[in-house]
């Protein structure tokens, strides 16, 4: 299972994954498993660039032939960019969760709090724990 | 831990995912549900069915018995193999399953019921039998793979005994014959050509890995919901059920009326029904993104004065629902009122989206019905 679970990703408990960048944005996106459980995505439902998201929100919708889902935004901040390749796409969420399946780029709020985002380790346990 | 199929542990080698399916562990899919659909719309795929439920009934009264217990009529049954597709239905017309009938015989007719109605089925069957002195005998014994897709005849052709392929080849649509220790019937639940096999389940193994030697690609449920969906063709329990009767499921056609001297068990209620009118099955094809699904609430799109005027305004339910691959577009059954449409309205998570009514199927044959 770790393996997919990548060391250098922060995630939640309802399935995102957060990457911190070297510009200091954030990129976002839903979990290995999370795409797995959903089954083949037919359509996803991005951000609109600029809009403001609150840690916990609901920020996009992935919809899956099993099922529709809300994304949550692990982060409070603006969405700077979201995946428009999503929307002709939406199998690279299948294919590539981590990397062409994002979902948007964040730049986060000065005054947000400390966030409790899982490490990769506390990540894996939750899915353990489900299994 | 669920029922298991004499495949089950060549679907786990083969990375299946297993889902719980009426009580059997079943695969969902083998990685990509889409590309198992697209797998048999073009080419060829193979489906485990083995939870379903083979009845053979014999003796000297079966036919007799079968034209009471049945809405279609076992009378247009008259050459060996020939299946006929009916409900089977409760005195008040609803339906307590839907099932494919096979004339062998003159004493001996086959059945292939739903996994999940297989005990009540059963119990039905066996009650009624009892004074036409016919032998209800369940085939645990038999496992069945439906091999379908425009390829799918010639792929399966040469692993059949070898006495039997020219047979094969002859085998009319919605027939069967009997190979060898084979029953390879011409049917099947996705609106593609192709074969039904019920073999020895300890063949069956050895069966599914020759198959996919030959190029037929493992498919799962979610695959074969997709498929007979875009077929325009019903779920027990989700289109129909024991609270709804055939002429409100859109399997008006499988009811055979005529002879009016015929008495089957729910003709009273139907000829009342009929009289009365009601509901209809309709497909409905979305107009815009998102995915149709059971339960999803219909409505008139735009009030028309003579709408706003009824008592009770034109409504209905999604009964079956979901995203079309062939189309890349959302199609559904729906239980609406009679004569709504063509544009409708339907509830998707709080918000309207516009629909357009059709008549299914939506694919038959590789080929769209329905223009998008």
């Amino acid at each position: 299972m770790s393996e997919n679970v990548p060391d250098d990703l922060q995630y939640t408990k309802s399935h995102e994954w957060v990457r911190k960048l070297p510009s200091g944005q954030v990129e976002v996106g839903i979990t290995h498993h999370a795409q797995e459980s959903l089954g083949d995505l037919v359509f996803v439902e991005v951000p609109q660039t600029d809009r403001h998201v609150a840690a916990g929100e609901a920020c996009a919708v992935v919809e899956s032939v099993k099922a529709a889902s809300d994304v949550y935004s692990p982060v409070s901040g603006r969405v700077v960019a979201s995946n428009a390749d999503l929307a002709q796409q939406p199998e690279l969420l299948n294919q590539d969760p981590y990397g062409a399946g994002w979902l948007m780029r964040v730049e986060l709020d000065a005054t947000a709090p400390g966030s409790a985002l899982l490490t990769a380790a506390e990540y894996a346990q939750t899915l353990d724990a489900a299994d | 831990m669920g029922l298991r199929t004499p495949l089950y542990g060549t679907h786990v080698s083969g990375g299946a995912k297993i889902i719980d399916f009426g009580g059997w562990d079943m695969p969902l899919n083998y990685g990509s549900q889409i590309e198992e659909h697209h797998a048999v719309r073009r080419d060829a795929g193979m489906f485990d069915v083995s939870h379903m439920c083979v009845i053979d009934l014999t003796g000297a009264r079966v036919r007799e018995f079968l034209r009471l217990l049945l809405a279609n009529d076992v009378a247009k049954l008259n050459v060996p193999g020939a299946a006929l597709y009916s409900c089977m239905l409760n005195p008040n017309g609803g339906v307590i399953d839907d099932l494919i009938v096979y004339f062998q015989s003159e004493s001996w007719f086959r059945l292939v019921v739903n996994a999940g109605t297989r005990h009540k089925d059963l119990k039905w069957i066996s009650e009624h039998a009892a004074p036409f002195a016919v032998d209800v005998r369940e085939r645990t014994d038999l496992a069945m793979i439906a091999v379908q897709g425009p390829n799918a005849i010639a792929k399966t052709v040469p692993l059949l005994p070898p006495g039997g392929r020219a047979a094969a080849l002859k085998i009319a649509r919605f027939s069967g014959a009997e190979l060898g220790s084979w029953f390879v019937a011409r049917t099947g639940y996705t609106g593609e050509d192709g074969f039904e096999i019920m073999l020895p389940a300890e063949d069956a193994a050895a069966a599914w890995q020759a198959l996919e030697a030959q190029g037929i690609a493992p498919a799962g449920l979610g695959a074969r919901d997709t498929l007979r969906l875009e077929a325009g063709m019903n779920l027990y329990g989700n289109d129909m059920d024991e609270t709804r009767h055939p002429l409100e499921s859109g399997l008006a056609w499988t009811v055979a009326f005529d002879p009016v001297e015929r008495e089957f068990i729910g003709r009273a209620a139907l000829t009342r029904a009929r009289a009365a009118g009601g509901p209809v099955l309709v497909g409905l094809v979305l107009e815009e993104r998102g995915v149709l699904r059971s339960h999803q609430q219909v409505s008139a799109a735009g009030e028309s004065p003579a709408d706003a005027q009824r008592a009770t305004p034109p409504a209905g339910e999604v009964t079956s629902g979901t995203f079309s691959p062939t189309l890349n577009r959302s199609i559904a059954l729906a239980r609406v009122s009679k004569g709504m449409g063509p544009k409708v309205l339907v509830d998707i998570r709080g918000k309207p989206h516009a629909a357009r009514v059709v008549k299914p199927p939506f694919v038959r044959n590789g080929k769209a019905l329905i223009e998008i």
